[in-house]
């Protein structure tokens, strides 16, 4: 019974497929609205209609199996491409259930009066197609996500540069806010570039950090406590006067830490400790 | 038994852990340390842990002790060459050993010791 629908639905692809295309095509461009592009919709629609009734004359219409293969690498191509071009995941699963209305009124004329056979028809093929429409959401979103984490990867590593300023004097200019997994990121590059540059003095430079509460408070003093057992001293500059206030504040000890307002100041003392002076040149 | 080697450089002493210390190696190397700053009467103490990788509390608070007990003797201690993720795991730990002078390196660890011996310094400052 089942193999007999899907083999008329398989009929029903091939025979009207020119015809199909051009329907499938008309609804198409009334979903897809503006981004709807004339010359690649007309290669995937044709591709996927092939694609489609040729699974079905080889496997069943449940939708899975290695036959299904090639409609499904298609349709995630698809996405993919859709997704990069910023569409939206309803728009590009609209290219699957566009079809739906398609292929139902070609089921409906092929089975005329007999309605038994046209729901069991519309009943397999609604399946299969929402199966391959979800597909298509699916992989847009698995896109999307991983669009997400490569951006959230560039942004930890775009934070945290450690520059040299000096021969032994390391800055480490800190911007937004810091948690517990970007300290650890700060943390270990800066240790990192310490025993690189055999650095005796590093200057954390704090002006680009919006707030400082206790717990970022506590990751710097982690962070001077750590490079100090490696044999280099930190030197916190860039404090706002908004900053200071709140240090106090909140009670935050910074003990034996040495902080500076400006980064020049920070510089300054770093260059003292390190028996180097700045002198102006003779101008003629 | 295992025993880390204590090398007598001058009025100095130089300990170089090459190998992953366990409880009973640095009780021993406590022993043996304090033992030897007596007997050579040492001005300093270096101690080189470049090739030390792990670490844990226990091994933190010796070190700690080694370096005060070092300085009741009137020798003045440096930890040199820790790495990056030894100073991160003491941090964590809460250990930020504090009053033992750390280097980046031997080179820097003995003009350290230098200076600190010539100002005549009681060793429990801020590790400058």
């Amino acid at each position: 019974m089942s193999s007999t629908i899907d083999q008329r639905i398989a009929q029903v692809l091939t025979a009207n497929e020119s015809e199909m295309l051009a329907d499938w095509l008309k609804r198409q461009q009334q979903e897809g609205r503006t981004r709807y592009d004339e010359a690649e919709a007309r290669e995937k629609s044709s591709q996927f209609l092939k694609l489609f009734a040729a699974a079905i004359q080889n496997g069943s219409l449940e939708g899975v199996g290695p036959q299904w293969q090639d409609v499904y690498d298609m349709l995630a191509d698809l996405s993919r491409n859709r997704a990069q071009q910023g569409f939206s995941p309803s728009e590009t699963a609209a290219f699957i259930f566009s079809l739906k209305q398609t292929l139902f009124d070609r089921l409906r004329r092929e089975f005329g009066s007999d309605s038994h056979g046209l729901v069991d028809a519309v009943w397999t093929a609604s399946n299969v197609l929402d199966k391959l429409g979800l597909y298509t959401t699916e992989v847009h979103q698995k896109r999307r996500e991983e669009v997400i984490a490569r951006q959230q990867q560039e942004l930890l590593e775009l934070s945290t540069p450690v520059v040299e300023l000096w021969d032994g004097i390391l800055a480490l200019p800190l911007i937004g806010t810091l948690d517990s997994s970007r300290t650890q990121v700060v943390m270990e590059s800066l240790l990192e570039r310490i025993v690189e540059t055999s650095a005796k003095i590093a200057i954390i430079e704090i002006t680009g950090v919006p707030t400082v509460d206790t717990l970022v408070a506590q990751h710097l003093l982690k962070t001077v406590a750590a490079a100090r057992l490696m044999g280099a001293d930190c030197i916190i500059s860039g404090i706002r006067p908004q900053i200071a206030q709140t240090i106090v504040h909140l009670g935050v000890d910074l003990g034996t830490v040495i902080t500076k307002a400006t980064l020049a100041d920070a510089f300054r003392i770093a260059l003292q400790r390190s028996n180097l002076t700045v002198t102006r040149t003779q101008t003629s | 038994m295992e025993r880390i080697p204590i090398l007598k450089i001058g009025s100095y002493l130089l300990v170089s852990i090459q190998v992953d210390m366990h409880d009973r190696l640095a009780m021993t190397l406590q022993d043996d340390l304090t033992e030897q700053i007596v007997r050579v009467r040492a001005k300093g103490v270096l101690i080189d842990i470049s090739s030390l990788e792990i670490v844990d509390s226990f091994i933190g608070r010796t070190l700690g002790n080694i370096a005060a007990m070092s300085r009741v003797l009137d020798a003045q201690t440096v930890l040199v060459g820790m790495q990056p993720a030894v100073a991160i795991t003491l941090v964590e730990l809460g250990m930020s050993l504090p009053g033992v002078r750390t280097a980046l390196n031997v080179d820097q660890g003995l003009a350290l010791l230098q200076t600190a011996i010539d100002q005549g310094d009681d060793g429990a400052g801020d590790g400058h």
